[in-house]
């Protein structure tokens, strides 16, 4: 290991570290622009030039490698001169609209300018002009103030995957700038915003709205997909202002999704309940707490005494938090209801009673860089899973071989080693035939199982999957929140676990939401969705929406006696409940999620309810104590969480267990006719993001609104490109745009679930229909 | 889009680079292509670009970075002339305002009958030879008075 004196410091280093990595170990700052840890090294702005002794000129100190001996000094004369330089170099076209910029006092060219650039330019000339870019409805730019450091662009060649801007010119013509004026459609965006050091790029929401030393940061955990992202939210007079992330190099490493970035716009909606209410006939009235707690409990403690506890029933979300489904559980247990479910999502309960532990990703999530061989199954990764897809993006570029089950081949922006695309109903044969063509190459799979394989013909792509499967280190089979919601989601799972152990790989599941994990470990679980209750009580879910076959949920809910909605949001639940109680969101409470690698997070409120909300924990406690049910004595989230998790995180690695016995496998063939792919789109995952309108403004969002399929589908049913038919499901329809995709095979119609304009389809899969209206 | 002819030159220099580094080959089929085409279109650049399995901003990257590559229509004639310092001490400006006047056009632009296109070049290397231009980028026309350069004009039909 190589020796250097740096600053009259004596360091030994790696061998190949850098100047700068020196440096960064020795807790000595050099100014950079370019340089960022997680970027590849372009050595573009200068503003690093060190001097280092027995080189003639200063050298920059990212690009330059460390060798024995080596004596360097970040702030001689000679290096401060260069600095300088280059600080003067940079200012000569940088404008000087600092009051009006949105990264002013967060701005590193601003930071800097204070340590090096001079009090006056010698520059008296015209700066130059650089003509705005429209990236889209969530970064705003203001491109006269880019360096050029290319920090932007190599974000969306390496981390996002996608080379979405460019460096297009040259010299003092450079311009940063997509291709023919597109947008950024990257699910990753947000984070050139982060990175831009100056106020190039910056959030299209948050402009102008606040300055940053105005804002207060609060730590917080992202409530959407089951991650876990640490988050920052900026607040200002009790509204959050923006969220950035908090760096977590197990988890999110320094990046956010955009899901995580912009969904906050919801806190502030219109749509926010901020009243409790009671139904008056067709009428609502706004009542104070008493009341309305009163009117719930008495409708429910009526149907409990009249018809048993079990004509009760609970549905809850997985976005919320640990102490609120706890709670939730312990009142339904405690009216001696044992239906309480957060899998709203899900057609196959049939697994539940052939495992025993809590489902989970199966390995720390920082392990997923690490893996040679992975198996992606079910999995719309970019879309469920934004930050999970760049971590297996950096596995891919060091070798590893990523495969794919999927009903959509669709670009992970990275290189896919082989993969099976077919109609979901031939899943299950898929899995069998990678399972057989293992048991073919010598690997040994569970009796029950082997047995069923006789009549399986395996394909070329499944045999290479396996080889794949078969050879390497360090693997993986992740079953995605397709696989999960799939009607035969327990013969994959049990598929999965086969191949998992013939192969000798993990088996992972890349948990859906903020809380599955939590959820399932407090036993927000008992089986299907119950739709013959009569009285529902519901916890931030919009069943409609998050409800596998919403339709059918919807004619229970409207048929049952009493329907109370614990809901941040007014929204389709006004149309059927009788009380609607005003709970606060993840921002306006305090809480923990649990998430996929079972990490506990606590979180603390960053702002106070809004209007009357209350924290939902509170709120199902005085429920509790209105029942008269012992327990909900709890005067904080902590007391909660600690009656619910008493052993804390050791506690939850105990449960962990994604192991499977004995589900039958019913290998059929696959159904002829055109099958529905029914997505969650990324931009509908929880009632938060649905009411977030940049994010409704993004590509993405649009894509959802369309019925997908490919050239030849549409040629074979004469059906236009970019007109509206009637897609036909299980006697109910929808009408929607019909868009192209050729990357999904000639017998599926991809149309997202969880979406207003299809939320009258019933069920996410199965045969569908589609004709010009 | 491009002719079997320039795609097969394509591949001859795709040929020789690593299989997985087919991109090495992006300037010479911008070259091919722009012989081809006259000029550079975004759709000429998005086909090389797929060729190459390059984004098609990776490619508009390089074309916009050379000045030999043109991103707009030019005459059947573009005559670049070299204006920098050693060739001027030669007379490149003579031969400069020569051309412009005779063509009554400008750098940069294109005569109305779309035959010459007159562009500003930056020394290339030839300084002994000045003063100097090239033609359709191939071809270079050294010591260059304005009186050589009626003489080439009247050949460029
Ligand atoms: S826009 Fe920002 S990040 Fe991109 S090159 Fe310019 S200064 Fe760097
Ligand atoms: S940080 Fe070293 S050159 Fe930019
Ligand atoms: S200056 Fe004209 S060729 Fe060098």
């Amino acid at each position: 290991m190589p020796h250097i004196e740096i600053d009259g410091k004596t360091i030994e280093v790696a061998p190949g570290a850098t100047l700068m990595d020196a440096a960064n170990q020795a807790g000595i700052f050099i100014p950079h622009f370019c340089y960022h840890k997680k970027l590849s090294i372009a050595a573009n702005c200068r503003m690093c030039l060190v001097e280092v002794e027995k080189a003639p000129k200063p050298l920059p100190a990212c690009a330059t490698p460390v060798t024995e001996g080596m004596k360097v000094r970040t702030h001689s004369a000679k290096a401060v001169a260069a600095q300088k330089g280059v600080m003067e170099l940079l200012l000569i076209n940088h404008p000087l609209d600092c009051p009006i910029c949105d990264q002013g006092g967060e701005c590193q060219l601003q930071d800097l300018a204070v340590g090096y650039g001079a009090s006056a330019s010698r520059y008296a000339e015209p700066k130059r002009v650089v003509r705005e870019k429209d990236l889209g409805p969530l970064i705003a730019t203001d491109m006269t103030r880019c360096i050029h450091c290319s920090r932007c662009v190599r974000f969306s060649q390496e981390i996002a995957g996608r080379m979405e801007l460019g460096m297009v010119h040259r010299g003092e013509h450079t311009e940063v700038m997509p291709f023919l004026e597109q947008q950024m459609h990257s699910e990753l965006s947000g984070n050139v915003i982060d990175l831009c050091p100056v106020g190039a790029l910056t959030s299209k929401p948050f402009r102008y709205s606040a300055r940053t030393w105005e804002l207060s940061r609060r730590k917080s955990i992202s409530p959407h997909d089951g991650l876990g992202a640490n988050l920052q939210l900026h607040t200002k007079d009790n509204r959050v202002y923006r969220v950035v992330p908090q760096e977590n190099e197990a988890i999110n490493e320094c990046w956010l999704a955009d899901r995580d970035r912009y969904a906050y716009e919801a806190l502030n909606s219109e749509e926010r309940l901020t009243r409790p209410m009671v139904r008056d006939g067709d009428k609502w009235i706004e009542v104070d707490w008493q009341k309305a707690l009163n009117q719930a409990a008495g409708a429910l403690r009526v149907l409990r005494d009249t018809h048993g506890g079990n004509a009760l029933a609970a549905l809850a979300s997985p976005h919320q938090t640990l102490e609120e489904l706890h709670l939730l559980q312990k009142l339904m247990r405690g009216l001696g209801s044992g239906r309480i479910e957060h899998r709203l999502g899900q057609a196959d309960f049939s697994g539940d009673a052939k495992r025993q532990g809590v489902t989970w990703l199966g390995m720390p999530i920082a392990e997923l860089n690490q893996l040679q061989r992975v198996l992606l199954i079910g999995a719309t990764l970019r879309k469920e899973q934004p930050l999970i897809a760049q971590r297996l993006r950096q596995a891919v570029k060091f070798g590893a071989q990523l495969n794919v089950l999927h009903a959509a081949d669709d670009d992970l922006y990275c290189r896919v080693a082989n993969k099976l695309i077919v109609k979901p109903s031939a899943w299950v044969n898929a899995l069998a035939q990678v399972a057989k063509a293992l048991q073919e190459a010598g690997a040994s799979l569970p009796a029950e199982l082997a047995g069923q394989l006789n009549d399986i013909t395996v394909s070329d792509s499944a045999r290479a999957i396996a080889a794949s499967l078969n050879t390497g280190e360090r693997k993986a089979l992740l079953l995605g929140a397709v696989a999960q919601n799939h009607p035969a989601a327990a013969q994959l799972h049990q598929l999965v676990a086969a191949i998992a152990a013939a192969c000798g790989a993990k088996l992972g599941f890349l948990s859906p939401a903020a809380n599955s994990v939590g959820a399932q470990l407090v036993g927000v679980q008992s089986g299907p969705v119950a739709l013959d209750a009569k009285g529902y009580l519901l916890l931030g879910v919009e069943p409609e929406l998050d409800a596998h076959n919403g339709p059918e949920l919807l004619k229970a809910l409207q048929a049952a006696e009493c329907v109370v909605a614990l809901t941040a949001f007014k929204g389709r639940v006004m149309d059927y409940a009788d009380v609607v109680l005003p709970i606060a969101p993840f921002s306006e409470t305090a809480g923990s999620f649990v998430n996929m690698e079972g990490r506990l997070q606590s979180f603390h409120a960053a702002v106070t309810p809004q209007g009357e909300a209350r924290p939902a924990w509170k709120v199902l406690r005085v429920l509790g104590n209105l029942f008269n049910l012992a327990g909900f004595e709890q005067n904080s989230a902590e007391e909660v969480r600690q009656e619910a998790l008493p052993q804390g995180e050791a506690g939850i690695a105990a449960r962990l267990d994604n192991a499977i016995h004995g589900v039958a496998l019913a290998l059929q063939p696959p159904g002829a006719g055109i099958e529905r792919l029914g997505e969650v789109p990324i931009y509908q995952l929880d009632p938060l993001v649905r009411r977030a309108p940049a994010l409704q403004q993004t590509q993405d969002a649009r894509d959802a609104a369309c019925a997908w399929a490919s050239g030849a589908l549409i040629q074979r049913l004469n059906l236009i490109d970019g007109e509206h038919v009637r897609v036909r499901q299980a006697g109910a329809e929808a009408v929607l745009r019909l868009c192209r995709d050729d990357r999904l095979p000639d017998d599926v119609l991809r149309v997202a679930a969880a979406h207003p304009l299809t939320a009258g389809l019933a069920g996410r899969f199965g045969a569908i229909s589609v004709e010009a209206v | 889009m491009l002719s079997s002819d320039a795609l097969a030159q394509i591949d001859t220099e795709i040929a020789k680079y690593p299989a997985e580094q087919k991109q090495s080959a992006v300037m010479a089929a911008l070259r091919i292509a722009q012989t081809e085409k006259g000029w550079l279109s975004t759709e000429t650049i998005e086909f090389v670009a797929d060729y190459l399995g390059m984004p098609a901003i990776a490619v508009y990257e390089v074309a916009t970075f050379y000045n030999m590559y043109d991103l707009k229509p030019v005459g059947r004639h573009k005559v670049t002339v070299c204006t920098n310092l050693p060739c001027r001490l030669q007379g490149a400006d003579r031969v400069a305002e020569h051309l412009q006047a005779k063509l009554g056009i400008g750098f940069g632009e294109t005569t109305a009958d779309g035959r010459y296109t007159l562009v500003e070049g930056e020394c290339m290397g030839a300084c002994g030879d000045g003063p100097l231009c090239l033609h359709n980028n191939h071809k270079m026309h050294t010591h260059l008075t304005p009186e050589s350069v009626d003489k080439l004009l009247d050949e460029l039909k």
